[in-house]
């Protein structure tokens, strides 16, 4: 070991380091104050485990979401007679109903056992219950679209097409119902858990998360060329409700319990989301911007989707967040 | 009990899985040495693979804290306090009192196996079992890895295996040695225990024991000991509590553990409200802006 060699130059920088400062920072030395640790907690370590989910799920959110509501915006298109709409919105549902176990699959740490997830029936498992959920989704979507298209492709006629016609409306109807489910319930899976920053605001969740659906199916759906004035109506709703959420998370702290909400990059993931799909989008479809305020409403639900798993690994990371919410 | 012969309860044969008692661990860090044998032993005997070795700089613990591959880990505290009547510190040996006050605890840390158990209720696959003893067991061929548990656990204790180390992907934990004492043997941990710092036993003798054993330290002068088994909380106990000495907090244990399964009502009604009136809304915009 030469006088030059880098470990050498490393001890002579860390003796600088500690000479200027009284502090040398990095992983292992924490001088400052004596041999006495200040941190948090146990050495500031994390007192509940952060969420090992990664960018699968953020978009299995958004894209749950989407063709959930999008199935709700089917029925009542189909009721009040939008036939095409109802096609399209179905097709949105159809696709949406694919990728979500694909991305739900992938996110497993062992996916060969995906199947794993039909062994039980678990109400008080959130996640059980969406599993199932997305299962009698699927089975009311594909169903539903095939008979719908058939009925519209007036293949048959006669009592056939009638057929048809009323098993459309049923498998809808299913779909719809379940839709709203899968859209709402990704609120009840992270709302129910130790991570303090998701478990304050498990009644805001389900809200946000289901707004955020049914705001991002009929914006797709507009982007999709249905530019029709119910659907413009639902985007007005969804983007004052999401106003109204934003409002909420500013008025509702809970210091330091939740402060990755509103501190971090986190903090600004949510914020940024809320903006976008709340105030922006809702200035812009005031203006008449529809497509604008569509974009701007899909980039911000999917923006905040990844927010508040960004705000699941920062606040399940830090020991103070778990004693203050403690004290609630 | 300790003192009763050369075999103490931890080198006894017992027949607890096919008498269905219930058992627990007691951990008591006052006689506590840090040695880390349990770690040793826990991860010999489960086949517990390295997840790598770092320094830490916290005391004498590079363990980290407990995860998919450290199944026991002794925390070592370093505290600016009076432990017992001890007289420590710096300048305590030239002016005879204790003006440096300062302690150095060691505690093995555990799966809880509580009384009503997060990760046990979030399992979606039905993976995570309660065993005869009143463990909470993991069975790894089921687990598909959703990683629902981690988040779902109070004390942070179940976590994912990553890659590349064998058996990835699953969700791991202490599985209080079942296999072991189904053959009547005890936890490898408590057998190792050179102190017994670590007691395995029947709960209710347990907890008898632990009662006993912060009364006699409070009249040693350790004002500060005390039982962490939150029975108050919806946790509503744990099979494998701890004595300890000042606040939990400072041992990385919250003050007031939750099972998230109590947020499950609140949660579930927002969200059926917003399901009908996202359908509601629907509705109405097609009802007045066709």
């Amino acid at each position: 070991m030469t006088i030059n060699s880098p470990s050498e130059k490393r001890l002579e920088e860390l003796r600088e380091q500690a000479w200027k400062d009284g502090v040398v920072a990095g992983s292992g030395v924490d001088v400052a104050g004596g041999p006495i640790p200040r941190k948090p907690g146990y050495y500031g370590q994390a007192v509940v485990r952060p969420p090992v989910w990664t960018w699968e799920i953020p978009i299995y959110f958004f894209v749950g979401g989407l063709c959930g509501m999008s199935a709700v915006i089917a029925l009542a298109a189909a009721i009040f007679h939008h036939l095409d709409l109802a096609r399209t919105a179905m097709w949105v549902a159809a696709i949406g109903v694919v990728l979500s176990p694909l991305l739900l699959i992938l996110d497993l740490g062992r996916p060969h056992l995906f199947i794993n997830m039909l062994r039980v029936f678990k109400p008080q498992s959130a996640m059980s219950m969406g599993a199932w959920i997305l299962i009698g989704f699927g089975a009311c979507v594909v169903p539903g679209l095939i008979a719908l298209e058939l009925h519209a492709l007036h293949t048959s006629t006669g009592a056939m097409d009638q057929f048809l016609r009323i098993a459309a409306g049923l498998f809808i109807f299913g779909s719809a119902y379940f839709g709203m489910l899968l859209a709402t319930y990704t609120g009840v899976l992270i709302g129910a858990t130790a991570i303090p920053a998701w478990f304050l605001h498990r009644v805001l969740l389900p809200i946000h998360f289901g707004i955020a659906g049914l705001g991002s199916a009929s914006a797709l759906l507009e982007l999709l060329g249905h530019r029709i004035a119910p659907l413009n109506a639902i985007g007005f709703f969804a983007a004052t409700v999401e106003s109204v959420l934003l409002v909420w998370l500013t008025i509702a702290k809970h210091g330091a319990a939740d402060r990755a909400i509103h501190e971090h990059s986190s903090g600004w993931l949510i914020r940024i989301g809320e903006i976008l799909s709340g105030p922006l989008a809702l200035i812009l479809r005031f203006f008449g911007l529809v497509p604008f305020a569509a974009v701007s409403f899909l980039i911000g639900a999917l923006v905040s989707r990844f927010g508040w798993i960004a705000v699941g690994k920062v606040s399940g990371a830090d020991p103070e967040s778990v004693f203050a919410a403690e004290r609630y | 009990m300790i003192g009763e012969g050369i075999e103490s309860t931890n080198q006894r044969h017992h027949n607890f899985v096919q008498e269905k008692v219930e058992v627990g661990f007691f951990t008591d860090p006052t006689v506590c040495i840090g040695c880390k044998a349990c770690e040793v032993a826990c991860k010999e005997w489960n086949h517990v693979p390295d997840d790598g070795f770092t320094w830490s700089g916290n005391s004498y613990d590079n363990t980290g804290h407990l995860g998919a591959s450290t199944w026991r880990h002794v925390m070592f505290l370093e505290q600016d306090r009076q432990k017992g009547n001890q007289v420590v510190g710096s300048h305590s040996l030239a002016s005879g009192d204790a003006e440096d006050p300062f302690r150095w605890i060691f505690l093995s840390d555990v799966c809880k196996h509580c009384e009503e158990a997060g990760c046990l209720e979030a399992c979606p696959t039905g993976a995570i079992v309660r065993t005869e003893v009143g463990s909470v067991l993991v069975q790894n061929d089921v687990c598909n890895g959703c990683g629902y548990c981690v988040v779902s656990c109070p004390f942070g204790v179940i976590d994912r295996r990553p890659s590349p180390l064998p058996d990835a992907g699953g969700a791991f934990k202490c599985t209080f040695c079942y296999d072991r004492q189904k053959s009547g043997l005890v936890p490898a941990c408590a057998k190792v225990c050179p102190t017994e710092s670590i007691v395995f036993g029947r709960l209710d003798d347990l907890r008898a024991r632990g009662a006993e054993r912060v009364q006699h330290l409070k009249q040693s002068g350790y004002n500060d000991a005390q039982l962490y088994d939150p029975q108050e909380t919806s946790v509503r106990g744990i099979h494998a509590f701890f004595l300890i000495l000042g606040e939990p907090e400072a041992y990385g244990l919250p003050p007031k553990p939750q099972i998230p399964t109590i947020y499950l009502k609140s949660a579930w009604t927002s969200a059926f409200a917003t399901a009908i009136a996202s359908i509601i809304a629907a509705l109405l915009a097609f009802a007045f802006f066709s």
